[in-house]
């Protein structure tokens, strides 16, 4: 059992969304940055799928009522454990009794914690991902709250392993692994000032006069207050149609960039609504959506094409390189 | 079938079969569904039927993995012209007929005095109006359940509150230009609201957790104030 000892700003259980269901209007949901919850289960010996807790901005601290191995991945919110502070990408094995404690968001936006065997929590609608907004998923459709209690499942046989390799040097209630994972590999980390974002260009993109098609790929747009899970709100020189169209509503997908009238862009993220009937000017490559999942208010975003073939060759080598670290620690652990 | 397909990211191809929202154009869109509901390509996720287009989402590396191309659009492509082939013309399912309670006016509908003033019509006139209409489901978006339904009529037609409500209580049944529709759940709007069904529209325990599928036909029926807490206490 793990207790949740604060809560943190919006700390939520989120598995990879729930899929199967949009042509009912069920907004998927799932980690805003999937590339750090999929190595966090990996790195636990967990399936990719299993539910991990997304913290945001200002963390959590937990308290471990058994032994644990857990893994961190995302972004930098100072995470110490008994009071040591611990590296990301890594697997750690806990001692019960432990306290793991997050506070200053140093780096990114959102840290993920997996713990090896997941969550006991039921499934609605073939996911655990929360849903706020309907109330579903998670830890009975909420946030989680102070004094919480998240059940751990059954560890998987190569959780079994790393856990046992581990566990016996264990200082201080806890012991770090040497071995983790590069996240540089993974997402082009960006320390710059404005961040860069691939896009495709959107099917509603020729509808948008010359200047702002300059504007949308030459200016840089700030992320304004009004951002969520749901999508960010950005800010700068405003996108206008060349002539009033009208537009039916039809499907959007995570990192569709969309233009409301007012000319002010927003980026969908993961729980956003399945059909959109705004424009649509661009879409964030999949590669780079770690990148939004990991800005805040305030920081700059700027867009550059890509091509649709070059964003697939881009997604395929970071899969490639997501299967070398799945086979990795196969073998290290055979 | 004329149609045309636009890339959605990496992962999604949008499929689209017309260039307005009408009958015809929706029927396409119901058989290709039906057709992907019952005979599942093994490379796609899922499907989203709109009202002109149908998007089809698929995982990239499964495609580039199995099949071995790296032309993973392409290749999508190829096998949605192999597929619409198979897609029976003319060959119509009977819809699903659904009879939706409303209790019209009061607290439920607040509005509907305001839809009668801009309509030059009694609320009772708007209620039967309203309820005498056949509508058609023509997708789910928005909301968990919320329907897009066509068919309304135009002596009833209201434009939005100018001032979105911050809490739409769910079940509420409202109109915003010319279409009608039902909050399944509790969210902000902009919906002139006529009135209240005691039938819920999403329940995330059922599969499927929605009440109205895309191409169902609806009929609204007036209830009485007591009608409506008897259904309720009995559903909910």
């Amino acid at each position: 059992m793990i207790t949740v000892k604060r809560a943190g700003l919006l700390t939520i259980i989120q598995d990879l969304g729930r899929c199967g269901f949009q042509k009912y209007g069920v907004i998927v949901s799932g980690a805003m940055d999937q590339t750090a919850h999929r190595i966090a289960n990996i790195l636990v010996g967990n399936d990719e799928n299993e539910p991990t807790v997304e913290m945001t901005l200002v963390g959590p601290t937990f308290q471990f009522q058994e032994d644990a191995l857990i893994a961190i991945c995302g972004g930098d919110l100072s995470a110490t454990i008994n009071g040591i502070p611990v590296h990301l990408w890594r697997p750690i094995y806990v001692k019960k009794n432990s306290e793991l404690k997050f506070s200053a968001c140093r780096n990114g936006c959102r840290a993920y914690l997996a713990v090896a065997g997941g969550f006991k929590i039921d499934k609605v609608l073939n996911s655990k991902s929360t849903y706020l907004r309907a109330g579903i998923g998670g830890l009975n459709g909420s946030a989680l709250q102070t004094g919480d209690q998240l059940s751990v499942g059954h560890y998987s046989i190569l959780a079994k392993k790393i856990s046992s390799s581990l566990s016996k040097q264990v200082k201080n209630g806890y012991f770090e692994s040497k071995w983790g994972v590069n996240p540089k590999r993974l997402t082009a980390t960006q320390h710059k000032n404005i961040k860069e974002i691939r896009v495709i260009r959107g099917r509603q993109y020729d509808w948008f006069t010359e200047e702002s098609q300059k504007h949308f790929f030459r200016s840089p747009y700030t992320i304004t207050n009004q951002s969520d899970r749901m999508g960010y709100r950005l800010q700068g020189a405003k996108l206008t149609l060349a002539t009033e169209q009208e537009m039916i509503s039809e499907a959007v997908n995570f990192g569709t960039i969309q233009v409301p009238p007012d000319g002010n862009p927003i980026i969908l993220l993961a729980d956003r609504q399945t059909t959109g009937g705004y424009p649509k000017i661009g879409q964030v490559i999949q590669v780079d959506l770690p990148i939004i999942a990991q800005a805040k208010p305030g920081e700059k975003l700027c867009f550059s094409e890509i091509s649709l073939t070059e964003a697939h060759y881009l997604y395929m080598e970071r899969e490639k390189y997501i299967n070398e670290i799945k086979n990795g620690i196969q073998l290290k652990f055979n | 079938m004329e149609y045309n397909c636009y890339p959605l990211g990496e992962n999604a191809v949008l499929i689209e079969l017309g260039k307005e929202i009408n009958i015809e154009t929706h029927q396409k869109i119901k058989g290709i569904a039906k057709f992907l509901n019952d005979n599942p390509p093994e490379w796609m996720i899922e499907y989203i039927p709109a009202f002109t287009t149908l998007t089809i989402y698929y995982e990239p590396y499964y495609i580039y993995s199995t099949f071995g191309t790296e032309n993973i659009y392409e290749y999508v492509c190829k096998e949605i012209k192999k597929l619409l082939l198979k897609i029976p013309i003319g060959d119509e399912n009977e819809p699903r007929n659904i009879e939706i309670p409303v209790c019209y006016g009061g607290d439920f509908g607040p509005d509907l005095e305001v839809v009668a003033e801009y309509n030059q019509l009694t609320p009772e006139e708007v209620i039967q109006i309203h309820s005498s209409g056949e509508y058609i489901v023509y997708m789910l978006g928005f909301a968990p359940g919320f329907p897009f339904i066509g068919g309304m009529s135009e002596k009833i037609a209201t434009p939005r509150r100018k001032t979105p409500r911050l809490k739409i209580p769910e079940r509420s049944v409202g109109i915003a230009g010319m279409q009608t529709g039902i909050y399944p759940i509790e969210t902000p709007g902009g919906w002139q609201l006529i009135g209240r069904t005691p039938i819920r529209l999403f329940t995330p325990e059922n599969n499927p957790p929605t009440l109205l599928m895309a191409g169902d036909k609806i009929k609204f029926t007036p209830i009485s104030y007591e009608e409506y807490v008897k259904m309720e206490n009995e559903l909910l």
